[in-house]
């Protein structure tokens, strides 16, 4: 594998990074199986693409996808919270509604990012090599965000949406409005998936309606690989390495695509990513069933 | 047997120029895909005639991204980093990943419909920077020489089309420019849905001298009525795919995507042999197949010149 390839996984991994952090947020914190992803991903990038092409500044492309993010979030939420539709169902069906939003959106299946003005543009000036630049800025960006998000967490508010995740009977019996938690982690976990969708498409140069299939498992492969590299309770680390999973993932993948390692084909990362998240699935529950034997 | 002597000779001549180095042509799509497909091939087939031989003087590399654009941006990074000496995707998101990622390395695309509207060059005429590449888009300039070609009275050609159709506007646009060229002009006929089809069909009776039917999903799903109302008015139809010929259109030029990946092949060499992607205009997929059907001729009045048929590659009786 080149430097280029590796630094390209990397940075790739980076911006997934935000999409493992909104669905860890989802699925772990809320315990919200959430597919809505798959459309809030290129929702952010068909909204950022349409955003910078009309001439406006990145940074207000990638604000607007967040909230465009957050709107998507918070329709799944609203199925769910107020009409009691199974959480799973709620999210698939914002999913493929988003797929029509979005064609409408930018009134065409693919919209061009190219040498537009990015938010990484600007730094491409101080000396470091394109392929380490992009990689750097997104890094800085997933840590404050990963900063935040701790912060958020442990705060009293974020205590009781991870209250009302993780028992919400409990959490109600508290004086929680479980309901309330929901729109808003809900809100903010798609928020973050929006802005992935955004930066994707600022460095991929392009948004595509069809860049949203997969998200989710690529997501939950982020946040399962995360999570058996490092077995932590703290926040902080738990944050860190759903983006270090998501970064290692990526790699894995350029791994695969380099060489012909193992045989395997870019054809064949689909087969991969399930057997990967499968075997991250069971291996636990198998350790505790033999720790159970003993 | 002296002639063949003079081409080994020289076959073996050009053979040992090219392998004088290797070089490395690197190929990606978005998806696998027969179109596609073919495309690669022909670009390999392409380059192979021209002296570059795979295992010989030729690294020949080729990934698809299966559908992903998440994919096609991390195989555009592998490849950039292999750093070969021209990288060739087929589709347009695979060639905005692949653009997106290098700025030096040559970028010859390969089946980009609109590559203006993709953002990958400035200008069809010089590209500028590193990238160039050959479009999919129908040959329409020589639909509408075709046209003229079996209704040489012509004066107004009409365009059926769906206008919700953002593929079909696009052609329309381009099927004007190409007429107007010729100084013909062009009646739309608006059908939004396939019950419409035959009612904008009757709208041109009298208005124009012949119909013209782009690669419009809606339109050519009720291909019949549109044949109807030709057959019965002696209104020539001529179609912007070849497989409507057989449903019943008079004739039409289509190309394959073999030969579209051979025809990138010869940008690829003479980016390989030098010349800077940015100064070679971009170009049109060829019209390599006529096809005419001699039923719809006769039921729409129209006389098919002795000489277009011998050159077509298909006649339907």
């Amino acid at each position: 594998m080149s430097a280029i390839a590796f630094w390209g996984a990397v940075e790739l991994g980076l911006i997934y990074g935000f999409v493992a952090l909104g669905v860890y947020l989802a699925f772990r914190v809320l315990d919200f199986p959430d597919l809505t992803v798959d459309g809030s991903f290129p929702l952010g990038a068909a909204v950022a693409a349409v955003a910078i092409t009309a001439g406006w500044d990145p940074w207000l492309a990638c604000v607007l996808a967040a909230i465009g993010g957050a709107l998507c979030g918070l329709v799944t939420a609203f199925l769910n919270v107020r009409f009691g539709i199974l959480n799973l169902l709620a999210s698939i069906l914002t999913m493929i509604a988003l797929f029509s939003v979005n064609l409408r959106i930018m009134g065409r299946p693919n919209m061009a990012v190219l040498n537009r003005e990015t938010v990484i543009t600007p730094f491409y000036d101080l000396g470091l090599a394109d392929h380490l630049v992009r990689p750097a800025v997104l890094a800085v960006l997933v840590l404050a965000t990963v900063l935040l998000l701790a912060r958020f967490l442990g705060s009293d508010f974020g205590l009781a949406t991870r209250a009302a995740g993780a028992n919400p009977r409990m959490a109600r019996a508290n004086g929680v409005d479980v309901g309330r938690q929901i729109y808003f982690g809900m809100g903010l976990s798609n928020a973050l998936t929006g802005l992935g969708g955004a930066l994707f498409a600022q460095i991929a140069g392009f948004a595509d309606v069809t860049s949203g299939v997969g998200t989710i498992v690529v997501g939950l492969a982020a946040v399962i690989v995360g999570e058996t590299l490092f077995r932590s309770r703290a926040m902080l680390v738990a944050l860190l390495s759903v983006v270090v999973g998501s970064v290692v993932y990526r790699v894995a993948v350029q791994l695969a695509l380099s060489a012909d390692f193992l045989f395997l084909k870019a054809s064949d990362l689909n087969l991969v990513t399930a057997v990967l998240v499968t075997l991250a699935l069971i291996l636990p529950k198998l350790r505790a069933r033999r720790r159970a034997v003993q | 047997m002296r002639k063949f002597l003079l081409v080994a000779a020289a076959s073996l001549a050009l053979a040992t120029a090219a392998s004088a180095q290797t070089v490395k042509v690197s190929v990606t799509a978005i998806v696998e895909h027969p179109a596609l497909d073919a495309v690669r091939d022909g670009v390999r087939d392409g380059l192979e005639e021209a002296g570059y031989r795979q295992g010989e003087n030729l690294e020949f590399a080729y990934e698809s991204a299966q559908g992903n654009p998440a994919t096609a941006a991390q195989i555009a990074r592998e490849f950039v980093g292999d750093a070969p000496d021209v990288i060739v995707p087929i589709s347009t998101p695979s060639a905005q990943a692949v653009a997106a990622a290098t700025r030096d390395i040559p970028v010859v695309f390969s089946a980009v419909t609109d590559p203006l509207a993709a953002g990958l060059v400035e200008s069809i005429e010089a590209p500028g920077g590193n990238v160039t590449g050959v479009s999919d888009l129908t040959p329409i300039a020589e639909h509408v020489a075709l046209i003229r070609e079996l209704v040489p009275s012509v004066e107004s050609i009409g365009f059926v089309y769906n206008p919700g159709e953002a593929n079909s506007v696009a052609l329309l646009e381009h099927f004007r420019n190409a007429a107007e060229e010729e100084g013909l002009s062009v009646v739309e006929a608006a059908a939004n849905k396939s019950a419409d089809v035959q009612a904008a069909a009757r709208s041109l009776v009298g208005k124009a001298d012949a119909m013209y039917v782009p690669t419009d999903n809606t339109v050519v799903s009720a291909l019949e009525a549109l044949v109807a109302v030709a057959e019965e008015n002696d209104l020539p139809l001529i179609s912007g795919d070849t497989d409507s010929v057989e449903r019943g259109t008079l004739a039409s030029i289509g190309f394959d995507y073999y030969a579209l990946g051979k025809q990138t092949a010869e940008v690829v060499v003479r980016v390989l042999k030098g010349e800077e992607p940015g100064a070679i205009p971009v170009t049109f997929a060829a019209g390599t197949d006529l096809v005419v059907n001699r039923n719809a001729a006769e039921a729409m009045g129209v006389t098919l010149p002795d000489e277009m048929v011998q050159r077509a590659s298909k006649v339907i009786e």
